[in-house]
């Protein structure tokens, strides 16, 4: 087996293992500590001495054995239950339930601060380690280790049980759920901060705990359409950059770039999710997306059909993003003065001002409207508000391709 | 997110605190330094020389030339800086006005987001 292919292996095999550790004795801090240990034995001896015919038994029994030497210290130095008992921890099988959905839940803990959700599910969910981690979010190591360890104090402090929760609890903390992977998923997508737009590991990665996910509950309209969501933004990563990395928007990209697999795979998918009898933000989301796939060109999108469906997601979810993307939705159907007079709605909520998407689409369609003066101002000040280099070559750009055509009077 | 919390002094203000109050600041970086690398979200700090221990370096014709500094004739010099990664800058300001100096009369404490870094960070 190839040394990536052992990666995938243990990233596969490492919720399955932590699952059952946490399952048979508590304690997801120790277990979790072992677990990672375990695999870093693995990842050092697969390679060289070959996967054993057993690799869930292999890693179980390395982490169990790590537990027991943690705990055995620990007793030694508080004097505390008997050896016998530490004897049974050696474990006799190995168990086949999933526990994945369980540990997404205990990583995704309410009490947790997104950034610590993120880290913590993709090192117990994800079986990435703790300096694939830090490289990805691009800090210190031990700022992650710092931080993954704080995570699971405050998971203790909190007294959780390794068990799904029940009714509208569960349905809230799988909101949760999807949400951290969304993150993830959207770190991977777009650098924060940073000159690279594209960080696909986390990107892969995401999709991957998605997928793990739709597998345990495929009938979730939402799950599906995160899932869906993910597969029909991520099949146009080829065609949303340029060679030297400069931002291509949505109307100018080369649609023959975008990946046909992912594209039929997220619609259908996007499709199945609109079945169900409810509808949330993702589905909406997926089926916009979809409706953007659907169109060979930029000139045969749908636009009524997606104006629509951000007016519903706006009524379901109301956030200022949404309505801006709904502007934009609105100056294709009905012309680039009535994207303008719904994007004055926004000039009195404070989490827009000042926002450079807020600024960069106020100057889209002021330059549809010929007025470039004002397009101009818009573009450059949403090039200074942005913390994106990308978008503020892109800004720029747009700038000074409209910065001959203002008429003399109105030059400053 | 990342942020660079920049701590500008005013030498003539250090100079006029009494011993207590320097060691005040110095025990309040300490706990903040500690406080931040558990949470996970402290990435680098350094504190830098006396402002006039600075030299300015200029390139006239491609010849360098070095003098004396600082560059800048003000009252207030940049004097160190925390690295900090956290959740957004709500949390950045918060962390920014548990430092030291936000609350002496005379130095300054600004946030900025980190926009482009490179090079390593492994400490």
């Amino acid at each position: 087996m190839t040394t990536p292919a052992i990666g995938d292996l243990l990233r596969e095999l490492t919720p399955q293992v932590l699952g059952a550790l946490v399952r048979r004795h508590g304690q997801f801090e120790g277990c979790e500590d072992a677990v990672q240990e375990a695999v870093l034995a693995a990842t050092v001896q697969w390679p060289a001495e070959g996967v054993p015919d057993n690799p869930r038994g292999w890693l179980t029994t390395v982490a169990s054995r790590r537990l027991v030497d943690q705990m055995r210290s620990d007793h030694a130095r508080r004097e505390r239950e008997s050896a016998a008992t530490i004897a049974n921890v050696v474990p006799e099988g190995v168990p086949d339930t999933d526990d994945t959905l369980v540990l997404l839940f205990l990583c995704c803990h309410p009490a947790l601060t997104a950034a610590s959700q993120t880290a913590l599910t993709l090192r117990a969910v994800g079986g990435l380690t703790t300096a694939e981690i830090a490289r990805a979010f691009l800090v210190p190591e031990a700022t992650m280790a710092a931080r993954i360890s704080r995570a699971k104090q405050r998971i203790k402090a909190a007294g959780s049980s390794f068990s799904l929760p029940g009714g509208t609890e569960r349905e809230e903390r799988l909101r949760v759920v999807l949400h951290v992977l969304y993150l993830i998923f959207n770190e991977g997508y777009t650098a924060s901060a940073g000159s690279e737009l594209h960080r696909a590991d986390l990107a892969h990665e995401a999709i991957r705990l998605t997928r793990m996910v739709h597998a345990q509950l495929p009938r979730d309209g939402e799950v599906t359409g995160l899932l869906a969501l993910m597969l029909l933004t991520h099949a146009r990563r080829e065609a949303r950059t340029t060679a030297a990395g400069d931002l291509v928007p949505l109307d100018e990209q080369d649609r023959m770039k975008w990946d046909r697999a992912l594209i039929d795979e997220g619609m259908e998918l996007a499709r199945a999710s609109l079945a169900g009898p409810a509808l949330g933000p993702y589905q909406l989301q997926a089926a916009i997306s979809a409706t953007h796939a659907d169109a060979a060109t930029a000139e045969e999108t749908n636009w009524p059909q997606v104006h629509a469906l951000y007016l519903i997601l706006e009524r379901i979810a109301p956030n200022p993003m949404v309505t801006l993307n709904r502007a934009i939705a609105l100056a294709e159907t009905k012309g680039p003065q009535a994207g303008l007079a719904l994007l004055a709605a926004l000039d009195n909520d404070e989490r827009m001002t000042g926002h450079h998407r807020l600024l960069s689409v106020r100057a889209h369609l002021l330059e549809k409207t010929g007025d470039t003066a004002g397009a101009y101002d818009h573009y450059r000040r949403a090039a200074k508000a942005t913390a994106s280099i990308a978008e503020r070559r892109y800004l720029e750009t747009r700038a000074s391709r409209i910065r001959s055509q203002i008429p003399p009077q109105s030059q400053h | 997110m990342q942020f660079l919390i920049s701590l500008h002094i005013n030498p003539a203000v250090l100079d006029a605190l009494t011993d207590e109050e320097k060691a005040a600041i110095g025990e309040g970086h300490a706990r903040f330094i500690q406080a931040v690398k558990d949470s996970g979200e402290l990435l680098t700090t350094q504190a830098l020389v006396d402002p006039s221990q600075a030299a300015v370096v200029t390139v006239r014709n491609g010849q360098p030339a070095v003098t004396d500094g600082p560059f800048l004739e003000a009252k207030e010099y940049l004097g160190g800086f925390y690295l900090i990664d956290c959740e957004g800058k709500e949390r950045a300001v918060e962390l920014a006005a548990q430092i030291p100096d936000a609350a002496i009369q005379g130095l300054g404490v600004e946030v900025r987001q980190v926009m482009f870094a490179d090079g390593q960070l492994e400490a």
